[in-house]
């Protein structure tokens, strides 16, 4: 049963959940609204937690604002430092512990977390997957005076936080078992430049091997590599990949796979129940990015006020954040039949990835040829149109 | 000629420059720049940019 007097509750106060609240205060100004978040509640930016160290910002810098001024800002409460413990759909009700918190309208914006395995050794304390603000004001701390960083994932995130520890003074060396970095964002002849161009600034690689141990030595780490290579370190960055948060929903009888199912209104498996951010799989794409996440914000906040709005996605092309060799990467549709042409000088890479008809259906620029995204950008379909 | 920065990605406005890809000419004024205008790399509004000190 619905109680309509109930406030909208927003689970997370990440960019989706607070760019959400933004939206819907523009269309219900008098909406009651409540927000609950597991942590401290600020808010920032993720995408600037990639430049923090070439910026030399620390956490509390990098923080746009409190939780409390933002409550204030959005005339909403917000619980901070508190945990959902279950979701009740049928009755409308959540759980945190034994306080039961009515709700007409439910939005999941919880985000995705770290993957990771458990490595072998006794040095899991100086391990550190930096996926919020509070994360990184954590590895700040611990890697402050230090010099050494292992950094396991090759990926967006691995390949961004080389380049901007180096810029900080630290000596970076990755570890990932694939044959190219980013391996599944960007094409070879891109991953290489982008390599190439990390490796200029000082980062060392280790492609292939796995980590198979981290063990303590001195105030750092030794890690033993799957093909027998050790790398020191005094600290060590988790950025293996991010899998939606899905638990809770699971619980709740919630439909989810890889992300939290909903459709083009953003609308579970449960009658008022929303989602959207890192933890939603729209249309069966889960998209870790901002520009996505903008849409279904402004098309989520209309539903959710009385004028249901499909959300589409235009183009949406991906800005890696490694200056040292820029990327600016429109990946095709994972079913997209067609092959990469390459044009390169250097680190400049323009790769085009065109179907028989010579349809534009992809591209990946990296230095120089980040310039042409433009008029390739009018030549893309439409991610979700 | 004033830049407006991005305060999510970093996305600079340089109103000499203007975005011409978005519609904007060269030279116009942030004030001027529409009030529905996002960030073209991340798609946060007008709100979100904020005057950077060169």
């Amino acid at each position: 049963m619905s109680n309509s007097s109930a406030p909208m509750v927003i689970i997370g106060s990440g960019l989706a959940g607070y760019n959400l609240a933004k939206e819907l205060r523009k269309l219900a100004p008098e909406q009651p609204l409540m927000m609950i978040t597991a942590d401290d509640g600020r808010n920032y930016s993720k995408p600037m937690l990639s430049t923090g160290y070439g910026k030399n910002k620390t956490a509390d810098e990098l923080a746009l604002n409190s939780a409390a001024g933002m409550a204030d800002t959005l005339n909403m409460t917000i619980r901070t430092n508190t945990r959902v413990t279950a979701i009740d759909p049928d009755a409308h009700q959540i759980s945190l512990g034994d306080e039961v918190v009515e709700y007409s309208k439910l939005v999941l914006a919880w985000g995705a977390e770290a993957v990771g395995p458990r490595i072998d050794g006794d040095a899991q304390d100086l391990v550190f997957s930096i996926n919020d603000l509070e994360d990184y004001g954590r590895f700040r701390a611990a890697a402050d005076g230090k010099k050494r960083v292992l950094i396991m994932g090759a990926g967006l995130i691995g390949c961004e936080f080389a380049n901007d520890m180096t810029a900080g003074g630290f000596e970076c060396e990755v570890v990932a078992p694939c044959d190219q970095v980013f391996p599944t964002l960007l094409p070879v002849d891109a991953a290489n430049a982008v390599q190439r161009g990390l490796e200029g600034i000082g980062v060392k690689f280790h492609l292939g091997p796995l980590v198979n141990r981290i063990e303590r030595q001195g105030d750092g780490v030794v890690a033993t590599l799957s093909n027998g290579d050790t790398v020191t370190a005094d600290v060590v960055v988790s950025a293996i990949g991010l899998r939606p948060r899905l638990e809770l929903a699971a619980n709740a009888g919630i439909r989810v796979n890889q992300g939290i199912v909903a459709d083009r209104l953003l609308q579970t498996s449960a009658e008022d129940v929303y989602t959207l951010g890192d933890c939603a799989e729209v249309e069966g794409r889960v998209l870790l990015y901002v520009l996505p996440l903008m849409a279904a914000a402004r098309a989520l906040a209309k539903t959710m006020t009385g004028t249901p709005t499909e959300v589409s996605y235009g183009v949406m092309p991906v800005t890696v954040k490694t200056p040292a060799c820029p990327v600016v990467v429109s990946p095709a549709a994972a079913d997209a039949a067609g092959r990469w042409i390459v044009e390169q000088e250097g680190n400049d890479v323009q790769a085009e990835f065109r179907n028989e008809a010579g349809d534009l259906l992809g591209y990946a620029l990296t230095g120089a040829k980040v310039a042409n995204k433009v008029a390739l950008n009018k030549e893309l379909p439409a991610i979700m149109p | 000629m004033k830049k407006w920065q991005c305060v999510v990605c970093g996305w600079i406005y340089d109103e000499a420059e203007g975005a011409p890809e978005e519609g904007i000419p060269p030279g116009t004024a942030w004030d001027d720049v529409p009030d529905d205008f996002i960030c073209p790399d991340c798609g946060v509004g007008k709100e979100d940019f904020e005057m950077v000190e060169i």
